[in-house]
C-alpha cells in the first residue's frame, strides 16, 4: 500500500516547517472562519438540525480517519463505541442520577478504557480478521443493546436527558450548534497536531509498510492500541453529544450498518485527509436529506452515486481533487 | 407602433406587480393548502407498517381534494420515509415543523419513531397523530399527541381473554426481538395474571431469523396449553409453519400485528385454526349488516384495492382513520389552527373508523375499547369471526 | 432432551448449507480479486426473488428456478464489467476502494429490487412438497434436504471445476501469479468475470434452494451477507473447503446455541465463538494456505 499522507497534509506540514508558524493556522482560521457564518445562512432550525448531524458525524470520521487511514486498521464496529457512549452517558444520568455533566465525560473515559482493554488483542489480527474481529464486537454489543430492556429500554430506545451546565439546560439548535461547532473545531485541530508531530510520521511509517516501521524503531503495537483508543474516545464522544441533543438513543446506532456508514463516510471523502473525514462526513449527511425526495427511487440513486464517485476519485473526493490540484 | 399601444404596454407593466398581489390576497387563504405532513417507515423493516399507510394517505388526500378538499381548501400531502430509523424520524419531523411548516403530524409507522417525534410536538405545539401500536405513546397522555391503532395492552388482554374463555391456564411466549415485539411481550407478561394465566415458557427470536424449531421445542415440552406469538413481519409466519413442521396441536395466537392475507399466503395450509385480535377492517364481509363499521371499512377496502391491486392492510387502516381524525377536527373546528384542531381532536366522540368506534377524552387520548379488537380465526385459508 | 439436539443440528444445518453457499461467494470473488464483494448477499436475494416473480407470471418451478440463477448470474457479470472493472482497470484502486464499490452495489441492488419487485415477503412452492419428515427425533421439512443436497452438488462441482477442467485450473492460476498467468495467455479480466459469475450463481442457488423454508423479501441479502462474510472468515478466506466448513459450523453454533443456551442470544453465541477461534488461528479454520485448497 502506497504511502499515506494526502498531498494536502504534506503542503501543511511542508508550510508550517518553512515559515515556523503552527502548520495548519490558515486551515483552521478558515474552518472557524466557516463554522461562524455558516448560520447566516440558515433559514430555519432545521437547518441548524442537519449542520449539527454533519458535525457530529464529522467527529466520529476524523477519527476514524486517523485509524483507517493513517494506521491502516480497519474497523467494521465503530459505532458501537459512538452507540455505548451515548448509552454510558444516558444509563449514569438516568438510572444512576449524575449530573450529565459528569456523566458525558465519564462515558467517554470508559469508551477509552474498553478501548485500550478491547484492542490489545484485537490489533493483533490484519487485513480481514481484523475486520470480522471488529464487526464481530460491535454486532455483540449492537445486540446486547436490544436485549438487556431493563437497562437499556430495549429497541426502541431510551430516553436521554438534556445536557445541564452550571444550572442551564442546554437545549435548542443554535445552542447545541455553537457546541458542536467548537468540538469539532477542537477535534480538527487535536487531529493535525497528532499527524503533525513525530506520532503522525511513526503511524505514516506504520502505514507504509508495518515490517519496515519496525526496523525502524517504531512500537507498531503500542501505536496501533493509541490510535485505537483515540479514534474510539472522538466516536463515544460524538455519540454522548448526539444522545443529550436529540433527548434519545436507540441501539440503531451501535449497528452494523452504522459502522458501514462511517467507514463510507471516511472513504468516499478521502483516506489520510483530516479534510477528507469532514467532507465525507458532510456529502453523506446531506445526500440522504436531498435525495429523499427520490422517494422510492433513493436507494438505488444512493448507491449508484457511490460506486461512480469511488469509481472516478479512488482515492476519496478530497485527496483525488487536491492531486488534479496539485498536477497543474 | 402607435402612441395609443405603447401607453397600454407601459401601464401594463406597471400595473400588474400591484395587481398580482390584489388577485393573490383576497383568495389567498382559501387556496392556500392544508399541510399534512407525514413520517412513515415506507422502506426498511417496519415497511409492512409504511407501505400500506403511505398508499393509503395518499389515496385518500387525492379522493379529499377531487371531492372540493376541506372548507374549500385542498389537502397537500408532505411526506417524507423515515424507514423505520428514530434519528431519520427526529430529523423529518423537525424538517416538517420548521421547514415545510406542516399544519398537522400524522405518522410515525413504529413507536421508536414516534417517541423520536413527541418532544418536538409538544415543543412546537403541532398536532401530532401517531400510528403506532405501544401504549407508552399515550400512557402517560401528551397533550398534543394522539394515536390511532389499538394498543398492544389491548391485544394481549383480548388473547389472554378468549385463552381463559377456552379454559386454559397455562401459556407460552414466543416474540422477536424488533420493538413491537418487544413492548408486546412485556404488556403481555404484565396483564396475564388478570386473566389467570401463567406464563410457563418464554422465548425469543432474531428479527431477521429463518428458523424458530429450536425455540418451538423447548416450548413444545413446557406444558404450555396455549402459544402465543408477539411479533409481525416474516418472523411469525416462520413461527407458524415450524409450528405445524413440528406438529405442536396447542392452539396458537397470533399479534395483531400479522393481521393480513399476506400472512395467510405465507403460512399456507399452517395457519389453519390460527387466532389473532384484529380490526373489523379484515372481516369486512362477514359483519352483520347493522354493524356501525361495516360502510365504513368496506368502501375503504374496495377503494384501496381497486386503487392498488392488493389486499387491505390493518395498518393502512390506521393512516385512514388517522386523517379522516384530522378532517374531521378542521370541519369542526373551522380552521387549521393547531391548537383549536388539537381540542376538536380531543373531543372526537363516535367517530366510525377503520380500527373500531373512536371516543377520545382529555385522558384517553386513543378513544379504542376492547370492543374495537375482533377476535379471528383462519378457517379454509380465510379470515373468521369467533363467536 | 435427547431428540431434541437432533432437532436443533437439523435446523442448524439448514441454516449453515445456505452460508455455506454465500460463504463460497466471498471465497471465490477473493480468490481471484483479492476483495470482498459485499453484494454477495444480494445475489441470494436476486434468486430468491427473481424465482417467486417467475412463478407468478405462470412460469412452472422448474424453469423459474434455473431461469432465476441465470439471471443473477447475468447481474454478477455486469456488476463486474460495470462497477468494478473501471475502477480496478484505473490501477489506483485500494481494496477498501473496491469493497465500498461493492456496497455501493449491494445498494443499488437492494433499492432496484424494491422497485422492480416489491416490498413485501415471498415464498415459493417446496419443490417436493410440505409434509414434515421424521428423521432420528427429529422433524425435518423435505426441502431441507434440497437444501443440504443442492449445497453439497454445487460444492462437488466446484471442486470438479477448479481440479479437473482447464477453465478452473487457470482461475486457480490466476490467484497465485497473475503476472505468470497472463504471460501464459490466460485473461485475468476473463477470470475476474467469470468468478463474479460463478460466486452469483451460487448465491443465487442458495437463494432458490431456501426461499420456500425461509422466505424471502428484498431486504434479505444484508443478514445473509453479514454471515456469509463471518462464516467465509471463519473458515479461511480464499479456501474452498473452509467457506463450507465455516458456513455449517456456524449454523450449527447458532442452533445449538439457541436451543441449549439462549435463544436470544444465539447470534452472540456464535461470534464469540469465532472471535475466539481468529484470535488462536488468525487465518481461519483452514488457515492462510487456503488460496491453493480447493
Amino acid at each position: 500500500m502506497p504511502a499515506a499522507a494526502s498531498v494536502s497534509d504534506r503542503r501543511a506540514t511542508a508550510a508550517g516547517e518553512r515559515r515556523g508558524v503552527p502548520a495548519r493556522a490558515p486551515q483552521l482560521a478558515l474552518l472557524a472562519a466557516v463554522l461562524a457564518l455558516l448560520p447566516l445562512g440558515f433559514a430555519n432550525n432545521y437547518f441548524y438540525e442537519v449542520a449539527i448531524l454533519v458535525a457530529l458525524n464529522a467527529i466520529v470520521c476524523i477519527g476514524l480517519n486517523l485509524l483507517i487511514g493513517y494506521a491502516g486498521q480497519i474497523s467494521l464496529g465503530h459505532a458501537a463505541f459512538y452507540a455505548l457512549g451515548g448509552y454510558g452517558s444516558a444509563i449514569a444520568a438516568t438510572r444512576w442520577g449524575w449530573p450529565v455533566w459528569l456523566s458525558l465525560p465519564a462515558a467517554v473515559v470508559a469508551m477509552g478504557l474498553l478501548a485500550w482493554a478491547v484492542g490489545r488483542p484485537t490489533l493483533r489480527l490484519k487485513g480481514h480478521t481484523l475486520a470480522m474481529a471488529t464487526l464481530g464486537l460491535g454486532v455483540i454489543v449492537s445486540i446486547v443493546l436490544v436485549n438487556e430492556d431493563r437497562l437499556t429500554g430495549g429497541p426502541d430506545g431510551m430516553t436521554v436527558p438534556p445536557l445541564v451546565v452550571a444550572g442551564r439546560a442546554l437545549q435548542g439548535e443554535p445552542t447545541w450548534y455553537a457546541i458542536v461547532a467548537v468540538v469539532l473545531w477542537l477535534a480538527v485541530w487535536l487531529a493535525g497536531n497528532l499527524i503533525d508531530s513525530p506520532v503522525g510520521r511513526a503511524l505514516r511509517a506504520l502505514h507504509g509498510s508495518e515490517v519496515a516501521a519496525q526496523t525502524l524503531g517504531v512500537d507498531s503495537a503500542r501505536w496501533k492500541l493509541r490510535i485505537f483508543v483515540i479514534s474510539a474516545v472522538f466516536a463515544a464522544t460524538a455519540g454522548a453529544l448526539t444522545a443529550h441533543y436529540a433527548g434519545f438513543i436507540t441501539p440503531a446506532k451501535a449497528s452494523f450498518l452504522h459502522s458501514v456508514e462511517l467507514v463510507i463516510m471516511v472513504v468516499f471523502g478521502g483516506m489520510a485527509s483530516i479534510w477528507g473525514a469532514v467532507i465525507g462526513a458532510a456529502v453523506l449527511t446531506l445526500l440522504p436529506q436531498l435525495l429523499t425526495v427520490l422517494k422510492d427511487y433513493e436507494m438505488m440513486v444512493f448507491g449508484a452515486v457511490l460506486v461512480a464517485t469511488m469509481v472516478f476519485f479512488p482515492r476519496g473526493i478530497v485527496p483525488t481533487l487536491a492531486r488534479l490540484v496539485a498536477k497543474d | 407602433m402607435s402612441r395609443l399601444t405603447a401607453t397600454l404596454r407601459r401601464f401594463t407593466r406597471a400595473a400588474l406587480p400591484l395587481a398580482l398581489p390584489l388577485l393573490l390576497t383576497a383568495p389567498a387563504a382559501a387556496q392556500e393548502p392544508i399541510r399534512v405532513g407525514t413520517f412513515l417507515a415506507v422502506t426498511g423493516p417496519a415497511s409492512f407498517l409504511g407501505d400500506p399507510e403511505q398508499k393509503t394517505l395518499e389515496m385518500m388526500v387525492d379522493k379529499i381534494n377531487a371531492d372540493g378538499g376541506i372548507n374549500g381548501r385542498k389537502l397537500q400531502l408532505i411526506s417524507y420515509d423515515s424507514a423505520g430509523d428514530a434519528e431519520k424520524a427526529r430529523t423529518f419531523t423537525k424538517r416538517l415543523i420548521e421547514q415545510d411548516k406542516v399544519d398537522v403530524l400524522i405518522g410515525g409507522s413504529s413507536t421508536g419513531e414516534t417517541m423520536a417525534a413527541v418532544p418536538l410536538a409538544e415543543a412546537a405545539g403541532i398536532p401530532f397523530i401517531s400510528l403506532a401500536g405501544a401504549v407508552v405513546i399515550v400512557e402517560p397522555t401528551k397533550k398534543w399527541v394522539f394515536k390511532t391503532p389499538h394498543t398492544d395492552r389491548m391485544a394481549c388482554e383480548k388473547i389472554f381473554v378468549d385463552m381463559k374463555a377456552r379454559g386454559f391456564t397455562k401459556a407460552a411466549l414466543i416474540s422477536g426481538s424488533g420493538g413491537f415485539d418487544k413492548s408486546m411481550r412485556a404488556e403481555c407478561v404484565k396483564v396475564a395474571p388478570n386473566q389467570g394465566i401463567q406464563i410457563v415458557a418464554d422465548e425469543t427470536y432474531g428479527a431477521a431469523d429463518t428458523d424458530m424449531t429450536a425455540q418451538l421445542t423447548k416450548i413444545k415440552g413446557s406444558g404450555a396449553q396455549a402459544v402465543l406469538n408477539a411479533g409481525f413481519g416474516q418472523g411469525p409466519a416462520i413461527v407458524t409453519r415450524n409450528y405445524k413442521q413440528l406438529g405442536l396441536t396447542q392452539p396458537l395466537y397470533q399479534s395483531h400485528g400479522v393481521a393480513s392475507k399476506e400472512y395467510i399466503k405465507l403460512s399456507g395450509d399452517a395457519a389453519e385454526g390460527v387466532r389473532l385480535p384484529a380490526a373489523a377492517l379484515l372481516v369486512a364481509d362477514l359483519l352483520p349488516a347493522g354493524d356501525p363499521q361495516k360502510p365504513v371499512v368496506t368502501n375503504y377496502r374496495n377503494a384501496y384495492q381497486a386503487k392498488y391491486k392488493t389486499d387491505v392492510s390493518t395498518f393502512g387502516g390506521h393512516a385512514y382513520d388517522g386523517l379522516m381524525l384530522y378532517v374531521n377536527a378542521v370541519k369542526a373546528a373551522g380552521s387549521t389552527d393547531k391548537a383549536k384542531t388539537r381540542d376538536a381532536i380531543e373531543a372526537t366522540k363516535g367517530y366510525v373508523g377503520t380500527g373500531g368506534v373512536v371516543n377520545m377524552s382529555p385522558t384517553d387520548h386513543m378513544g379504542l375499547d376492547l370492543s374495537a379488537f375482533r377476535m379471528l380465526e383462519v378457517k379454509n385459508g380465510n379470515w373468521t369471526l369467533v363467536k | 432432551m435427547g431428540a431434541n439436539w437432533m432437532q436443533f443440528v437439523a435446523g442448524g444445518l439448514t441454516a449453515g448449507a445456505v452460508y455455506a453457499l454465500v460463504a463460497l461467494g466471498f471465497s471465490i470473488v477473493y480468490h481471484a480479486s483479492h476483495a470482498i464483494n459485499f453484494a454477495q448477499g444480494e445475489f441470494v436475494m436476486i434468486g430468491g426473488m427473481g424465482a417467486v416473480s417467475l412463478v407468478a407470471l405462470g412460469l412452472p418451478l422448474w424453469a423459474a428456478v434455473p431461469l432465476a440463477v441465470a439471471g443473477a448470474m447475468l447481474v454478477g457479470l455486469l456488476v463486474q464489467r460495470l462497477a468494478l472493472e473501471p475502477a480496478q482497470a484505473g490501477g489506483q484502486a485500494d481494496v477498501v476502494t473496491l469493497i465500498i464499490i461493492t456496497i455501493g452495489v449491494a445498494l443499488f441492488l437492494r433499492g432496484l429490487a424494491q422497485l422492480v419487485w416489491d416490498k413485501g415477503i415471498h415464498s415459493l412452492p417446496a419443490f417436493t412438497g410440505s409434509e414434515p419428515m421424521h428423521l432420528g427425533g427429529a422433524t425435518v421439512m423435505p426441502q431441507s434436504l434440497w437444501v443440504l443436497g443442492g449445497s453439497a452438488v454445487a460444492v462437488l462441482a466446484l471442486g470438479w471445476f477448479f481440479g479437473r477442467t482447464l477453465l478452473g485450473k487457470a482461475m486457480r492460476a490466476t490467484a497465485i501469479n497473475p503476472l505468470a498467468a497472463r504471460l501464459m495467455g490466460i485473461s485475468t479480466r476473463g477470470v475476474m468475470r467469470l468468478s463474479f459469475v460463478l460466486a452469483a450463481a451460487l448465491g443465487a442457488l442458495g437463494g432458490v434452494l431456501t426461499a420456500p423454508i425461509t422466505l424471502t423479501s428484498y431486504d434479505v441479502g444484508v443478514m445473509l451477507g453479514l454471515k456469509g462474510f463471518a462464516a467465509a472468515i471463519l473458515g479461511g478466506l480464499g479456501s474452498f473447503g473452509g467457506a463450507v466448513a465455516g458456513g455449517l459450523l456456524l449454523g450449527l453454533i447458532e442452533g445449538l446455541g439457541a436451543g441449549f443456551v439462549s435463544s436470544a442470544y444465539k447470534d452472540v453465541i456464535a461470534f464469540v465463538v469465532i472471535l475466539a477461534v481468529l484470535f488462536f488461528l488468525p487465518g481461519g479454520l483452514v488457515g492462510a494456505r487456503g488460496s491453493e485448497r480447493v
